[in-house]
């Protein structure tokens, strides 16, 4: 249980996908504008990323290693992350067509998104801490997805948060949108370094 | 060969099972569309103008099709789209109230004076950011630079002796470049409006005078004229109400400057 947990701060503190490890930028600066639709975004790709954990291990454990093609890893996981994405996807629109709407372009791009894809390679390349041997155990790498996928809602809440009250701020013309945008974001990812000094 | 053979049947047999999973979540999670939707979406132009008010064509499509929005809003599809659009939802069509574009200044090179001599980036956004905004002495007037060119769709804008001109038979009213303005002094008005105030000055007619030699100096002798009560002179130019306006043109026989022009004559 301590490992799990210590697995769980790593990727939402330590290690966080957005501010630490600089994936999935493009939805963190795409979608931060409020904090509903950062909220609704944060959700979809943790959803993503505990399904993605899970299916990404299985095709590891069963299909790659038996095999013994594990360099077949990045178009595996693509193809099933892909897959999961339509997925989700087809399940929004039909039951939270609100969330789909405001989700629009940025839903496919979670499947180009590098964190999920990341995430999944992480796992299978970590060493565990459960088991002596191999990589992460299936209930490590869900630990792991999931608190991924909470690390990068958090980092983008917590944005959303700064962009709205920038919002009605009084900024320089030159610094106005995009720029005054990365320029908090890095602040932000500055803040998450000091959880260096941490060690789980 | 098995070396190939294998991953090349592992991988497509992992898609082959998700395509099949997806083929039925698909069936299982299909949603209900509106076909009405589609197709007025193909009848509107697709130019994505916003003159509706609408995201784009395909919002305002299905904004008709759930009957929340009227179907004569789209001015560069015109009366032609909305009776198509009419034949689709069954309703009588309702007149189109097209709208073009009009530069409100008539300060050409001839006219207005220049405070200097503008060497930098031919855009009207740039050049309005320095100091006085912009090299034209009247600080209302329009640049030349032609901002407004490059956002046009329809090819319908020329720059000539310094200011824009439109081409009334080529703009489709979508307001790109009224937006895009930076002096604000192109205005979309109702096609079937025949005068514009060609002066957009809030400066008192004498520094006007200075500066532009035709510009409105506000002397109010069209809002005195005009039998409709459609004239006002406001912030020291006219405004013409095209809500009242009757289109009788005696405010222009009647001003001095001969600013209110008849548009589309030439």
């Amino acid at each position: 249980m301590p490992a799990l947990v210590a697995i769980a701060l790593t990727s939402i503190f330590t290690q966080n996908f957005v501010l630490v490890k600089f994936y999935g930028i493009c939805p963190f600066l795409g979608v931060s504008k409020k904090v509903d639709t950062a909220l609704g975004m944060g959700m979809a790709v943790t959803f993503v990323m505990t399904l993605a954990s899970i299916m990404t291990w299985l095709c590891q454990q069963f299909i790659l290693i038996p095999l013994n093609i594990e360099y077949m890893q990045t178009i595996a996981f693509i193809v099933i992350i892909a897959a999961l994405v339509q997925f989700v996807e087809m399940f929004l629109q039909k039951s939270i067509p609100s969330l789909y709407s405001a989700l629009g372009i940025y839903l496919p791009l979670i499947t180009t998104n590098c964190a999920v894809l990341g995430v999944a390679l992480l796992n299978v390349r970590t060493a565990s801490v459960i088991s002596t041997a191999g990589s992460y155990t299936l209930i490590e790498s869900i630990v792991n997805g999931f608190s991924a996928g909470i690390g990068f809602m958090l980092a983008i809440v917590l944005f959303a948060g700064v962009r709205e009250r920038l919002e009605n701020s009084d900024i320089p013309k030159a610094l106005e949108g995009f720029p005054i945008a990365l320029i908090s974001a890095s602040l932000l990812a500055l803040a998450f370094l000091g959880f260096q000094g941490m060690s789980f | 060969m098995k070396e190939i053979l294998l991953p090349a049947l592992a991988m497509g047999g992992v898609g082959l099972v998700l395509g099949i999973l997806l083929a039925v979540a698909s069936k299982i999670f299909a949603v209900e569309k509106d076909e009405r939707a589609e197709e007025i979406a193909q009848i509107l132009p697709g130019a994505n103008c916003g003159s509706c008010g609408f995201a784009g064509c395909s919002a305002y499509a299905s904004a008709i099709s759930a009957g929340t929005a009227k179907i004569n809003e789209c001015s560069p599809g015109g009366q032609n789209a909305a009776d198509r659009i009419a034949e689709i939802m069954g309703v009588s069509g309702e007149a189109v109230e097209e709208k073009r574009a009009a530069v409100l200044c008539k300060g050409t090179i001839e006219n207005a004076a220049e405070k200097y001599e503008y060497i930098g980036v031919q855009d009207c956004v740039a050049a309005s950011r320095l100091q006085g905004g912009g090299a034209k002495a009247c600080s209302y007037g329009c640049l030349g630079y032609g901002s407004c060119i490059k956002v046009c769709s329809n090819n319908a804008i020329k720059i000539e002796n310094g200011i824009a001109v439109i081409d009334m038979e080529k703009c489709g009213g979508c307001g790109e470049c009224a937006a895009v303005c930076p002096k604000k002094l192109i205005k979309i008005i109702p096609k079937s409006a025949k005068y514009v105030v060609k002066c957009q000055s809030c400066d008192k007619g004498a520094q006007m005078k200075e500066k532009c030699s035709v510009g409105c100096i506000g002397c109010k002798i069209c809002e005195k004229n005009c039998p409709a009560d459609a004239i006002k002179v406001e912030n020291n130019h006219a405004v013409i109400d095209y809500g009242k306006c009757i289109s009788c043109g005696l405010c222009a026989e009647k001003c001095p400057k001969k600013i209110i022009e008849l548009i589309g004559a030439n």
